[in-house]
């Protein structure tokens, strides 16, 4: 597609969109939000910027392979549940940072897990819909 | 315990890495690793002849009861012992013997895991982990006899013995579980503690069927039998390893583990005689037909495992001692022929008998080797054989039942395998020596050595048996339950029926090698029958089989996405259709639902509308987007019902899905092609019926009265534990985390499916 307005607001809505599934990401833990629909978000405003710029282009901004990304997140919610293991408590306990930081909240290895749900998931997607729009 | 395992294990590793640097020249060091670990067992002969057993156990999945328990008993230690002896002589002569070949390094890395598998097997007490070491010696067997992998024959008998061997671990499995839940524990040493349990349950038959299915492939039993002379295309150094000490071996050291606990009711006793027995004979009448050393020694392989089995069935006290010191008295000699065979192999490249003779002319010490080994199998005195065949021909008279019929098979079957023996270890070297062979000079110690070794061995103790009367065969009878008051292990008995059927045995052997040479007349007789032997029979049922799983296959994997959906929706509807018939009441409380509201029933609307819209549409993107609304709709409905995380869920993935959707769609031709009339009738008839039942079932779950505990647990505790207030996010990243964790693995495994399916397309294109 090829509109000059599509792409001028792409421009704009990526980070935007962004923002949004990293806000959905953090909300997650008290209210509707969380890692996948984050990181199916965060795909979504990628997807928008290939639709009005053209493949190539949101590639290369990305600038890796989407599904070099998917490791990535597994490998960062694997670590999180590796994490308690250092206290000696069970695989995946969840551990908490005893004061909350301003604008994220509560930190706990619980988030570190949700966060590599949403990089699993925006790797997945992206790699999915690439493949698929190339080769179609 | 479980070190020595690993050993072997490392070792294979280490050459994955090293292996290309070590194998120039510094083969015959990996020869290390097997002797080291025969002296780490030979430091527990005395420990263990004192009365010691010796356990490990590291815990593996102890909620399950699987754990790496191993045990050292008498029995064990006879065949690690075994295993890591003969190991170090396999892999000294094979340094030699493959020497410079391409692959060397992987040759030991295949032979290091089978070691390390073997020991794995005789050496644990609880029966998963067996299973998973019995499993490993069936896979590295397969690269083993597959070893020259370029050869379409050696290919091929890989995949026979694989095919047999892993059937029979799959019985394994089978019998492992069974036994395991009958008996309450996966341990054999508690299992004997529940012997009655489990030898008066209903399942012990299909327990011993099992048992014995797994026994059979492995130790090459009648009908299984053939996979073993197809072995025979491996490396002799391998074959000298798996059909002297090792892999056919695990099935009989089976059998015997399980004695104590299985052994008793005829069933067991009759079944083991018969297919031992068997074996035993039908395997000694195939030596005569061949004419290749090595088809040679695979059959009188075959027969001896039978005469193991047989004994193992006849199961009195005599019996299992004659079995015990058969399996050492065959381990040395069947090594020893099998290991001069590779030498007459590698030095004159050809193994038929017919064409081999007067060798000794250019290799005396060889002819010398052979000779004892052949006096070994032939049970002449004084050499350890004949104390083995003594005790043979002991158990078989000493039988209640059918003594007669018993000994006369053992003794018909040890007079064709003295045959066998000597047409490999004595007719080679006999005779007038033919001039292309007179250039011949005597193979490297790596080589010789070995034999040598194996068959002083034989003599050695045939002459002084209390060598290993105390040190070895007591403490096996011990593992076994067999208390013999008095053993003394000796040559001599003095005149008696043994010694008569023992005379007779050697002269009528005597007498059929001089007479009987093998002629092409015989093998065409058995070349004849092969039709009606077992293997061209097995053969052809697995020849059968492949094709009609090859149909099978077809029919349901035909390509077509329409199938694959219909299939799998016709599957669905039958199976719950079925259920929800005759096993649940249809029932529907509709005063129980609250009044519809007007923005739900708008939805609804629009829902029906968009529904009816996809489905009459001749565009098919006016259809996708007509789906698109139904998706949006049923997410509204989501939130109507707080569930706004749905709604959110459903939202995002249906937007995905309709840029899929466009993306493939966009590619196709624009000619709509309508399938024809029937097809659509057929379409709709399937999709209304599944729509009906989910909607059934849905009616049907909202009357069920739930058990809401669990959701209860997860509302009260999602803040208290989990300090969160999202329960359903919750539950996903802590209460039920590892599954998340895995879905997310598998989204991943999809993501590489996708892209692999679609770029190696792209690839064809190019």
């Amino acid at each position: 597609m090829n509109t000059i307005v599509l792409r001028t607001a792409s421009n704009y809505l990526l980070p935007l969109l962004l923002l949004f599934s990293i806000f959905i990401l953090l909300r997650g833990h008290n209210l509707p939000g969380g890692g996948f629909i984050g990181g199916l978000i965060a795909a979504i405003a990628f997807v928008l910027h290939a639709f009005a710029n053209g493949l190539n282009r949101t590639k290369k901004l990305i600038k890796v392979h989407p599904g070099f990304i998917m490791p990535f997140g597994l490998a960062v919610s694997f670590l999180s549940a590796l994490v308690p293991l250092l206290s000696n408590a069970p695989f995946m306990t969840g551990i908490w940072a005893s004061d909350p930081i301003p604008v994220i909240g509560h930190i706990g290895s619980t988030l570190f897990f949700d966060l590599g749900i949403y990089i699993t998931v925006l790797g997945v997607t992206l790699t999915i819909i690439f493949t698929i729009s190339e080769a179609a | 315990m479980l070190g020595a395992i690993l050993t072997g294990v490392i070792f294979a590793l280490v050459l994955v890495f090293f292996g290309r640097f070590l194998k120039r020249r510094l083969a015959i060091l990996f020869a290390a690793v097997p002797l080291g670990l025969f002296l780490y067992f030979s430091q527990y002969i005395k420990p263990i002849a004192n009365g010691d057993i010796i356990t490990q156990s590291v815990s593996w999945l102890p909620s399950f009861g699987i754990n790496l328990d191993f045990t050292l008993d008498g029995l064990s230690l006879m065949f690690s012992l075994l295993i890591t002896g003969i190991g170090f002589l396999v892999f000294l002569y094979a340094s030699e013997y493959l020497k410079g070949h391409q692959y060397l390094d992987r040759f030991y890395g295949y032979l290091g895991l089978f070691m390390a598998a073997m020991l794995g097997v005789v050496l644990s007490d609880n029966v998963v982990t067996l299973f998973l070491f019995w499993e490993i010696t069936s896979i590295s067997s397969f690269f083993l006899i597959g070893f020259n992998n370029n050869d379409k024959a050696s290919r091929k008998s890989a995949i026979t013995a694989l095919s047999l061997t892993g059937f029979g671990g799959v019985l394994f499995l089978g019998f492992s579980l069974i036994l395991g839940s009958i008996a309450g524990t996966y341990s054999i040493t508690e299992m004997l503690n529940a012997k009655e349990l489990i030898v008066q349950s209903d399942y012990y038959i299909p327990i011993i069927i099992l048992l014995f299915g797994a026994a059979f492939t492995k130790s090459a039993q009648f009908p299984f039998h053939f996979w073993l002379p197809g072995a025979m295309r491996a490396p002799t150094p391998v074959s000298t390893y798996l059909h002297s000490a090792t892999m056919v071996k695990a099935g009989v050291y089976l059998l015997m583990r399980f004695t104590p606990v299985l052994g008793g009711p005829d069933s067991w006793h009759y079944t083991l005689l018969a297919v031992g027995g068997v074996t035993m004979v039908y395997a000694a009448v195939q030596i005569v037909s061949k004419t290749d050393l090595k088809a040679i020694l695979a059959y009188s392989t075959i027969s001896a495992l039978g005469v193991m089995i047989f004994l193992t069935g006849l199961g009195t006290n005599k019996a299992i001692l004659a079995a015990s010191v058969f399996i050492l008295v065959h381990a040395l000699y069947k090594a020893t022929l099998f290991l001069i065979t590779g030498i007459i192999d590698h030095k004159t490249h050809t193994r038929d008998i017919r064409k081999l003779s007067g060798l000794r002319k250019v290799m005396l010490p060889i002819a010398i080797i052979g000779l004892l080994a052949a006096l070994s199998n032939g049970g002449v005195p004084p050499t350890f054989g004949f104390l083995g065949k003594d005790l043979i021909y002991e158990a078989a008279l000493e039988s209640e039942r059918w003594n007669w019929l018993l000994t006369g098979a053992s003794v018909f079957t040890n007079i064709l395998l003295f045959y066998g023996g000597f047409q490999v270890g004595v007719k080679p070297f006999i005779g007038d020596l033919p001039a292309k062979y007179e250039k011949i000079t005597m193979p490297k110690p790596q080589l010789w050595i070995p034999p040598a070794i194996l068959a002083l061995l034989s003599i050695v103790i045939g002459i002084f048996p209390l060598l290993i009367q105390d040190s070895l065969v007591v403490p096996t009878l011990n593992a076994l339950h067999v208390l013999e008051d008095e053993l003394h292990l000796k040559l001599w008995h003095g005149f008696n029926l043994v010694l008569g059927l023992s005379m007779l045995t050697i002269l009528i052997g005597l007498l059929i090698y001089f007479k009987m040479q093998p002629s092409d007349k015989r093998t065409a007789l058995f070349t004849k029958y092969e039709p009606l032997s077992p293997k061209a029979v097995i053969l052809k049922g697995g020849f059968y089989f492949k094709k009609f799983s090859f149909k099978w296959t077809n029919f349901f994997q035909n390509g077509y996405l329409r199938n694959y959906i219909n299939t799998i929706l016709l599957f669905l509807v039958f199976l719950l259709g079925f259920l929800l018939i005759s096993h649940i009441q249809l029932k529907m409380n509709f005063d129980a639902m609250t009044d519809i509201t007007f923005p739900e029933l708008a939805t609804l609307i629009i829902l029906i509308i968009s529904v009816l819209f996809a489905v009459i549409t001749q565009s098919r993107l006016a259809a996708v987007a007509a789906l698109g609304i139904v998706g949006l709709s049923i997410s509204l409905i989501f939130l109507f019902y707080s569930a706004p995380d749905l709604a959110m869920t459903q939202f995002s993935i249906d937007t995905l899905t309709m840029i899929l959707f466009v993306l493939v769609l966009y590619r196709l031709p624009k000619y709509l092609n309508l399938t024809n009339p029937r097809n659509r009738i057929k379409d709709v008839i399937i999709a209304t019926t599944f729509g009906t039942l989910i909607a059934l079932l849905a009616l049907e779950v909202w009357q069920v009265t739930n058990n809401n505990e669990v959701s209860r647990f997860y509302a009260e505790h999602a803040y208290t534990l989990a300090k969160g207030k999202n329960v359903v996010n919750v539950i996903l990243v802590d209460f039920r985390g590892i599954d998340t964790l895995m879905e997310s693995v598998v989204l991943t495994v999809a993501a590489i499916g996708v892209f692999s399916l679609l770029k190696l397309r792209l690839h064809q294109k190019d």
